[in-house]
Formats: structure tokens, C-alpha cells, sequence
């Protein structure tokens, strides 16, 4: 009997998604609904002096405005520990508690309705009078005065610094040498689903359809917000329709939906219009980053320094872990990495796709192209005469590494032999053609998750988690895990997520879900199966039969008088994490045309080559990989958010004005996966594959650029006028 | 968005009738003026539906092609005739928007899109073409997408309709059916230049419709291109584009029309681009020197001033085109 693990098995929430019977938040409609339209701030800093919300109540249907003039003080009571997705140093902004102004598009009221209609004209008609006060939001300026994050003792607090050897002697004595900054503009995760909220009270009790990454960490921050258990709240989301780390983190609208309801004693829905969206929750942080390389004659790293400068909010530290790649990509001797925060009036930031590590992955990746041509080497040549055997910086090996095997297997498929020798050496008609490569990797990991099974009486199975899905297809995987485990076929298997009920279950982010939770689900149903076998030893199993062992389970069931056997169980990681340095890695290669007098530009070809343990189904992993290197795509041609550094406000708040590739900027987007099974992380032998897809896409197709042009452009994304040397 | 009152006029009588009235608006596809009403950038008491009018025929007579306001760029773009003897406006039509907003949007709509300054769209920025008097923060603030000509201290937006451009180039006319008159004006002189009025953008008269739009037949329409240069490969708008008509006479260039887009205020035709082109040898040196003389104007302003060098290339690029060369 073949395993369902490692087949291309079709989405088993397909044909729910493509009918539209998916219900997403925004879908749920309890009875006696209302409807909130924030009103957001349209200064950067300062007060809010004077709300009028005389012509906002006089709008037929409007049943409140809801603003820190009438709101109630919320407990806002400390997470202690605070939660691995929010930040440890700073406090989170409290919904409508004061009159302070923070960032422009910051929420400063709710109109509240009968009609959505009806909720955003008088949202419009609120009329704000304010005290503005200088903001800072300028990030040129901001980062002059950059300073290191402030420590905390709190768990998952990343460090500033990383240090091995003289790095700055090193550097200074070395025969090759790269210097350079690369910058990169704040971008958004900008998922097809909007954030959205439906809040509900029953008594003292509060129902949350949230879309959400995490409904138990929803779940306790929003208690932890008004001072409740953590059991008077129930957050539900069975369906993401995008998410990339935008929903890790309870956002001030989620609170502001439950305290609207709270004081129309109705349930209220709170989805931000598209242009709040971009200040309602949070974004890939604006960084400036100096990489220097030095390296012997022969390309050989001697010294790697990398300084990062990241943009946060004045209200909270946010940071991410962009010095790290420096540290782990290559086997350089010293190493001198420092991370700096430039606090501005703008809302905080948030993970978004391999969050850092896709930032200093892409400095790292453009100085080593740097640095091959100053060696006179082919870069990915540079890159193995630099490998890492072990994880020099945690003085650990690696669980398992083939990252070998994901350079020769995309160099051969790719036909990164036929790379032009020098820039701008090839030409097609009126095109420039280009090759460049990177590397990527992104640490995995594991936390502790719970699944519950239950075997029923008509010999299918129920599993429950409190995991997500939002889009990668945890359903479809965690199917196939039980199915596999119980021996039965992927029809008898039902599985339920997305509701804080269920066994708990870690962030669903983090590229951790299928270790994480998929250990659960694949521990649970073994346990049920054993408990199965056991009801009577003298019933041989057909284990290699799946249909005969659904019927020997509704037999074994009826035989013995039971409605249903149950099992659940609590998957927790070991000490791998002290023993290894555990990542997924991949090549990337990217192929550019250029049309040198019109500035246009094609990526022809991207293709990603992955190892990252065993791929549960390649169906869903090669969407989830072409997914993610679409949004490299998009970091490295056409994604920024703008500033107007005098009104401190994002101008480009809407899809039209945010750049997000479209179909016709693809051509050939390929990924490959190199077999690997590493079973240090779980009994899976997965080591998580969502956020590695976006990683090294940016810089390859840069390189490439570089490539085709002999132009080096270090500032994302490139844009024609780079490209043509005038901006 | 403001609650509005909405009509559907049963002939262009009523409809112009209606749409003098204080706050009222038409609507055809509204592919524009519904995200405009949702967003506040604009409010209308009254919108008026002019979709059963009868405007939507293409014709074609020797003299030229009679587009009608309200065919959708989707029909007028995979029309035999307009893509065989006037070639530029159907890619202008391909280069627009995308098929979904080309099967819903009109050629009348679309001569009368507003701008995508950024500011223009954000109803918590000052902007005069929205506010008149409250001023114009794209002047020293996130204008890359701003205009190097046409523009004035009160307003740099850009024009952001392709189909102008092209239509500009090709000597089009445009029809307009008012309570009291019909009449027809090029197209060149339809849109307004900014200067202290950015708000007022064209010579409509309240209630005044556009019917139809006239092309005239010539050689030049034959041979006419339109290039576009943008940000990402479709579902965008212009960076810079450019049309370019030419009329030969063996290898020289008995006439051109030459018109870009955005880079300035309204559809901007380029006569001294032209002067230089007539009676030259279609080549690219030619090309190259014409071109150079469309920067002369340009007033750039911090973000935008490689559009004056992306102008140029994109009427060279044009030029080669139509100019039938390799």
C-alpha cells in the first residue's frame, strides 16, 4: 500500500473554495449584525483635540461613534510571558484609550450601523480637529540616528549583535573586498482577504470570527484586553484567504470590533477598507544594510560585516532576525553583524514572508555576486568554495543540509553553464539576456502542538487542532498524515481547524505547521490506532488495505459497544534545537531580458530548487513555492510602499498604486524539491517549507540584472528609470 | 460613499437635462467614478446611467471612423477595421487597464478618467484638482508618476487615459451633444491644461455628453503605433508612452503626428517633434533628433525627472515602429 505522504493529492478543501462554500470571517452573518467603518487618522503625531460626530449620528441606521471620548478603559492586562508574534519591547496601541495620534491611518473612531453603507458615510462625516506636532517620517533622516533595540528578558527575544572573531581586522586586511549598501522599501502583504472581524457577546462571554493566524494567541490577547479568562473567549477561523504573517498578532481592530459590540449589545463586523488596511496591521519593515565582504584571492570569506538598519513604530520594537543569514550562509571566519531599529511615526511592522532573514538574505546574496566578479569568479563557484559544512555561529552541525545537491540539480535544469561570462554579454533581438543565482535558506522549527482523534463508528476518523490554514493546505496535509497513520483512505478522514476550542496548536507561521502540528495529528492517530489493536489482540489489522480497514475499525467499534474511540495527544519537540542548527535551504535562478533602450523587463525564467525534509505532498508545496517566489518577483521589480515624508502618510495605500506582480510579468516559474528526510525536528521528517519559497528570488533576479547590464542597482525594487541609470 | 439618487434618462435630451443639475454625474461603466464615490474622492448626489443611450455603434466611412462614447474598449479594441487602419488606438486599448475593466469601461469614460496622482485619491491630503485651494503636496512630495509638462504650481497630474494619446496623434475629433448644441472640437483641445482651475479638467459644459469620437482616414492613421513603458507588464499605467503616425513617401516622412502620455497634464501632441520629422529621412538618426526636441519644455520636478530621457526613447521606440523599420 502506497503512503499518502509524498503524493500529489488533490486539496480536500478544494471543491468547498471553488464552489464559494469556503466561509471565510467576512462570510459569517449572526443575526442582529452591525457594522463598524473606522475612522482613521489622517495626521502622523500630535492630538486628537475635538471629535464632532453631530452629522455622523444624523445619518439614518447609525447606531454609535465610538471614539476615546466615550469609550470604555479597557484593562489592556499584560501577557506575561508576552507572545512569541509581538513584540517584547514597547506597548502594543490601545484601542480609542487617549487622545494620542502615532502614525497617519491610525484608528480614532467607529461608526457604528445598521447598513455598511450606512457605517462608512458617517464614518466620513466625522469631523476631526487635531494638534499636529512634527513627525519623524523620514527614513533617510531616521536612520542617521539609528540605535540598538532595547534588551529584554522576555523568551524569543532575538539578539542584536552577532559576534565571531575580528571581523573589522579581518575586513581591513584582506586582498578582496566588497562594500556596499543595499535598501529595500517597506512592502505589504497585501492578501486577497481583508483583515476582518466579527464580534460577539453572550453574557460575559465573547465569539471572535477573526481572520487570524493564531486563534489561541487571539484568543488570550483579546482576553488579556478586557481583563477576562482566556475561556471567555472563543476565536473561530476556518479559512485564510492570505495571510504571509499579517495575522499572526491580535491588531487594534480586533479589539475595536469586541468593544463595539460590547456597547451596542449586538454583534458587530469590523473589516478595514483596503486603504486602512495598509496602517490597520503591519508590514515588512523599510532597511538600509551595509555589507562588507572581505575574501582571500581565491574568493575564500576571511571577513563578513553587516549592518542592518530597520524602520519600527515609536510605540513598539519590532525585529526581525535580517542579521542572521550573515552568520549562517557561508564559512566565514569572522563575522560582525549588528542590527540597528529606526523608530518613526508609522504604524509596526510585522513578519511578512521569512520575515529578516528574506532582508539579510538578499544583502548577503547581492554582495557575494559583488564579490564573485571582484575575485573573477563564476558566483555560484564563490558560493560552494564558501560553503558551510556546520553552523558556524551556533558551533553546531546541521540536522541535514543539501544544499550541494539544490545548486547542481538548478545549475543542470537551469543551464547555468550557458551563463553569459561577462555583463551585458548576450544579446536576443532588441533583448538583453542575463543569468543570476542566490542562495536561500530559512531556519526551522518546531513547537509543542496538540491534536485530538476520534474514531467513529462508521470506521472514519475526526482530528481536531487549533492550527490554521491560509492557503498551504494544512487540511489536505494533515489528511494525508492521518490517513497514513490509520491506514485508512483520505474520504475517511475528516479534519477540523481554526477554532480556539480545539486542542491547541502553535502560530500558524513561522514555517512550523507541519512539524509542528503534523507531529500531533501523526502521534494521535497512531495512539488511536493502537488503542484500536488493543480493544481485541486477536483481530489481525488489514493495515494494507485501506477500505478493509475502515470496515475493521466500524466492526471492531460495533463488536465492543462503542459509539466512538478517542485519543489526543500532545506532540512536543526534543532537544534538537541544542544538538543542531536546523534549516531548509535553495538555489535560486533567475534568467532577465532587458530591452536597454526602452528599460523594459522580463524575467523569462525563475526557478527554485528546494531542500526542506520530506515534501507531505508536492501538489500543494509547488503552489506554495511559486507563490512565494512571485512575491520575490514582486520584491525585486515592483513592491514599495511610499512615504510622503512631510504628512508622514502612505500615498500608495491601494492595490492600483502598490505594484504586486501581475500574470503578465510570469513566465516560467519552476520549483524542484531535492529529496531529503530529516527526521530531527519530528517523526515527519518535514522541516517546513512556506517562508524559504521567497527567499533568494530577489536577489537572484537582481543578479541577473547585474548580469545582462553590467548595471549595479542596490536599491529595490528596480524600476525602469533604475535601470536606465537615471534615478 | 454619500447616498446618491439615480436615473436612467430615456434619450440624450433628458440626460443632458439631468446632468446640468447641481451634483449629478454620468455613469457608463464606472469603472472610475464608482471607486472614486467609495473612496470620497468624489461625491455626486445624482448619478445618471446613460447606458441604454443610443452611443455605442463603431462606423466606418471613408472619411474616417465614428467611435461611439459608449462602445466598450473591449468591443472598439477587437474592432477589424479600427485595428487594420488605425492601429495605434487599438494598442493603446490592449495596453489599457485590464480585459475585465476593458469589457466594462467606455471610449467616452475613458477620455474623461481622472488622474492617479496619488494625492488626488487620499481624501486626508490636501489636492486642489479635488479641493480647490487646499493645495498641492505632489509638488515636493512622492511625484514620480507626476507630470514634466502641462503642469502648473497648482497641479502636476498626470492625464492617464492611453487612448487620448493615441487619438491625439491620429487628429481625432471629439462629438459632444449639449442641452442646446452639438458640436465637435479636437481632441487636443478638449482636455484643459491645469494652470489655477486644476479641478475644471475639459471644455464640457454642465450636462454637456460626449457621443462619439471621429478619426479621420489618412495615411498617417495606417502607420501608426503606440508604445507604452511602465512599472509592470500590464495593469498599469503609463511610466511613459508615446503614439507616432507617419505618413511616408518612399524613405521619407512626408508627415508625423506625435503625441505622449504620462508625462503631462493632458494629451500631449508634440508639434515641434513633428516639424522635424516632416520631409526627413526615416531613419534612426532622424528619430534621435526629433525626439530630443520634446524635452525642451520638460519641467521636472525631484522624482521625476527621468521621465524627460524615458519620453524621448519611448518616441524613438515608437518611430522605429511605425516607421516600418527593422
Amino acid at each position: 500500500m502506497k503512503n499518502f505522504i509524498g503524493q500529489p493529492v488533490d486539496r480536500v478543501d478544494g471543491p468547498a473554495k471553488v464552489r464559494g462554500k469556503a466561509c471565510y470571517t467576512a462570510d459569517v452573518h449572526p443575526p442582529g449584525l452591525a457594522y463598524g467603518v473606522i475612522v482613521a487618522a489622517a495626521i502622523a503625531k500630535g492630538h486628537v483635540v475635538r471629535l464632532d460626530t453631530v452629522a455622523a449620528e444624523a445619518v439614518p441606521g447609525v447606531i454609535s461613534v465610538i471614539h476615546h471620548g466615550n469609550a470604555p478603559q479597557l484593562a489592556y492586562a499584560p501577557m506575561e510571558p508576552r507572545s512569541m508574534v509581538d513584540p517584547k519591547v514597547g506597548e502594543a496601541l490601545r484601542i480609542f484609550q487617549d487622545d494620542a495620534v502615532l502614525f497617519s491611518g491610525q484608528p480614532i473612531a467607529l461608526a457604528v450601523a445598521e447598513e455598511p453603507e450606512q457605517a462608512a458615510q458617517a464614518a466620513a462625516l466625522v469631523r476631526v480637529t487635531y494638534a499636529a506636532e512634527a513627525a519623524n517620517s523620514d527614513f533617510a533622516r531616521a536612520s542617521q540616528t539609528a540605535r540598538p533595540p532595547r534588551q529584554s528578558a522576555q523568551p524569543w527575544s532575538r539578539p542584536a549583535e552577532l559576534r565571531r572573531g575580528d571581523a573589522d581586522a579581518a575586513f581591513a586586511a584582506a586582498p578582496r573586498r566588497v562594500d556596499a549598501s543595499y535598501e529595500q522599501p517597506a512592502e505589504f502583504h497585501c492578501a486577497i482577504e481583508p483583515h476582518g472581524t466579527i464580534a460577539r457577546w453572550d453574557h460575559d462571554h465573547l465569539t471572535l470570527w477573526d481572520k487570524t493566524q493564531w486563534v489561541d494567541h487571539d484568543r488570550t490577547a483579546i482576553a488579556h484586553v478586557f481583563g477576562i479568562p482566556d475561556d471567555y473567549v472563543r476565536v473561530i477561523c476556518p479559512f485564510v484567504g492570505g495571510a504571509f504573517g499579517s495575522a499572526l498578532r491580535a491588531w487594534p481592530h480586533v479589539a475595536a470590533a469586541a468593544m463595539a459590540s460590547l456597547l451596542v449589545n449586538r454583534p458587530v463586523q469590523l473589516v478595514p477598507t483596503r486603504r486602512q488596511l495598509f496602517s490597520a496591521i503591519g508590514y515588512r519593515p523599510q532597511t538600509v544594510q551595509r555589507l562588507r565582504l572581505g575574501a582571500g584571492e581565491d574568493g575564500r570569506l576571511t571577513a563578513v560585516i553587516h549592518e542592518v538598519v530597520a524602520q519600527t513604530s515609536v510605540y513598539e520594537e519590532y525585529t526581525e532576525a535580517s542579521i542572521e543569514p550573515s552568520a549562517m550562509l557561508y564559512a566565514a571566519p569572522t563575522l560582525r553583524a549588528d542590527y540597528r531599529l529606526a523608530p518613526m511615526n508609522v504604524n509596526t511592522p510585522c513578519p511578512m514572508r521569512a520575515p529578516g532573514i528574506v532582508t539579510g538574505n538578499l544583502a548577503v546574496e547581492l554582495a557575494m555576486d559583488e564579490l564573485a566578479e571582484t575575485c573573477g569568479l563564476d558566483p555560484l563557484k564563490l558560493r560552494l568554495r564558501n560553503y558551510a559544512e556546520s553552523d558556524a555561529q551556533k558551533r553546531l552541525p546541521w540536522s541535514s543540509k543539501s544544499l550541494r545537491q539544490c545548486y547542481a540539480v538548478g545549475a543542470e535544469r537551469f543551464g547555468w553553464s550557458q551563463r553569459p561570462a561577462t555583463a551585458s554579454g548576450r544579446r536576443h533581438g532588441r533583448w538583453l539576456i542575463g543569468y543570476g543565482m542566490a542562495s536561500a535558506l530559512y531556519p526551522a522549527h518546531r513547537a509543542p502542538a496538540s491534536a485530538h482523534a476520534e474514531l467513529r463508528a462508521d470506521g472514519t476518523v475526526a482530528v481536531t487542532s487549533a492550527a490554521g490554514d491560509m492557503g498551504p493546505g494544512t487540511y489536505t496535509a494533515m489528511t494525508q498524515v492521518a490517513a497514513d497513520a490509520l491506514a485508512l483512505p483520505i474520504a475517511a478522514v475528516h479534519f477540523e481547524l481554526g477554532d480556539s476550542l480545539l486542542p491547541s496548536a502553535p502560530a500558524h507561521g513561522g514555517s512550523m505547521t507541519m512539524a509542528s502540528v503534523g507531529s500531533a495529528v501523526h502521534a494521535a492517530c497512531q495512539e488511536l490506532r493502537t488503542k484500536a489493536q488493543e480493544l481485541d489482540q486477536r483481530v489481525r489489522l488489514p493495515g494494507d488495505d485501506r477500505l478493509a480497514m475502515q470496515r475493521a475499525y466500524a466492526q471492531l467499534l460495533a463488536r465492543h459497544r462503542l459509539d466512538r474511540l478517542t485519543a489526543e495527544t500532545e506532540a512536543k519537540p526534543g532537544e534538537e534545537a541544542e544538538r543542531y542548527s536546523i534549516c531548509a535551504f535553495g538555489a535560486v535562478f533567475a534568467e532577465v531580458r532587458i530591452d536597454p533602450d526602452l528599460a523594459e523587463l522580463r524575467v523569462a525564467r525563475l526557478l527554485g530548487v528546494y531542500a526542506a525534509g520530506r515534501i507531505i505532498n508536492p501538489k500543494t508545496a509547488r503552489s506554495q513555492c511559486i507563490g512565494g517566489m512571485v512575491g520575490g518577483l514582486g520584491m525585486a521589480l515592483t513592491e514599495q510602499g511610499l512615504w510622503d515624508d512631510r504628512l508622514g502618510r502612505l500615498m500608495n495605500a491601494s492595490l492600483a498604486d502598490y505594484l504586486m506582480p501581475v500574470n503578465a510579468d510570469l513566465q516560467s516559474v519552476e520549483a524542484l524539491f531535492v529529496p531529503e528526510n530529516d527526521r530531527h525536528l519530528g517523526p515527519l521528517g518535514v522541516k517546513g517549507l512556506a517562508e524559504i519559497a521567497v527567499v533568494g528570488v530577489a536577489p537572484a533576479i537582481v543578479n541577473a540584472i547585474y548580469n545582462a547590464t553590467g548595471r549595479r542597482i542596490r536599491s529595490l525594487p528596480v524600476t525602469p528609470d533604475k535601470i536606465l541609470g537615471l534615478s | 460613499m454619500q447616498p446618491f439618487r439615480y436615473s436612467r434618462p430615456g434619450d440624450s435630451r433628458e440626460a443632458c437635462a439631468a446632468g446640468a443639475q447641481p451634483g449629478a454625474a454620468f455613469i457608463a461603466g464606472g469603472t472610475d467614478l464608482l471607486p472614486l464615490l467609495k473612496e470620497g474622492a468624489r461625491v455626486a448626489t445624482g448619478l445618471i446611467d446613460i447606458n441604454g443611450l443610443p452611443f455605442a455603434d463603431i462606423r466606418h466611412e471613408a472619411a474616417g471612423a465614428w467611435i461611439g462614447a459608449l462602445s466598450r474598449m473591449s468591443d472598439a479594441a477587437a474592432d477589424n477595421r479600427l485595428r487594420q487602419d488605425y492601429p495605434a488606438i487599438v494598442e493603446a486599448l490592449l495596453a489599457s487597464a485590464s480585459p475585465q475593466v476593458r469589457n466594462l469601461a467606455t471610449i467616452g469614460g475613458n477620455l474623461l478618467q481622472r488622474t492617479r496622482c496619488l494625492y488626488f485619491r487620499d481624501t486626508a491630503v490636501p489636492c486642489n484638482k479635488r479641493r480647490p485651494g487646499s493645495g498641492c503636496p505632489a509638488w515636493d512630495g512622492q511625484n514620480r508618476g507626476n507630470a514634466i509638462l502641462g503642469g502648473s504650481r497648482s497641479c502636476i497630474a498626470t492625464h492617464a487615459s492611453d487612448l487620448a494619446v493615441a487619438l491625439a496623434a491620429l487628429d481625432a475629433r471629439v462629438v459632444l451633444q449639449g442641452r442646446h448644441r452639438r458640436r465637435q472640437i479636437p481632441l487636443t483641445e478638449f482636455h484643459r491644461l491645469p494652470g489655477d482651475t486644476p479641478d475644471i479638467e475639459t471644455v464640457l459644459e454642465p450636462g454637456e455628453l460626449i457621443i462619439a469620437v471621429f478619426v479621420p482616414a489618412t495615411a498617417c492613421s495606417r502607420h501608426s503605433t503606440y508604445l507604452k513603458l511602465r512599472d509592470r507588464a500590464s495593469f498599469e499605467w503609463a511610466l511613459t508612452s508615446a503614439a507616432a503616425a507617419v505618413e511616408l513617401d518612399g524613405n521619407r516622412i512626408r508627415r508625423a503626428g506625435i503625441a505622449v502620455g504620462g508625462v503631462a497634464t493632458k494629451p500631449w501632441r508634440l508639434p515641434q517633434v513633428e516639424a522635424a520629422l516632416a520631409g526627413a529621412r526615416s531613419e534612426p538618426a532622424t528619430f534621435r533628433a526629433a525626439a530630443e526636441l520634446a524635452g525642451q519644455e520638460a519641467e521636472p520636478r525631484q522624482r521625476n525627472a527621468f521621465k524627460i530621457e524615458l519620453m524621448k526613447r519611448a518616441i524613438i521606440g515608437a518611430l522605429t515602429k511605425a516607421g516600418n523599420l527593422p
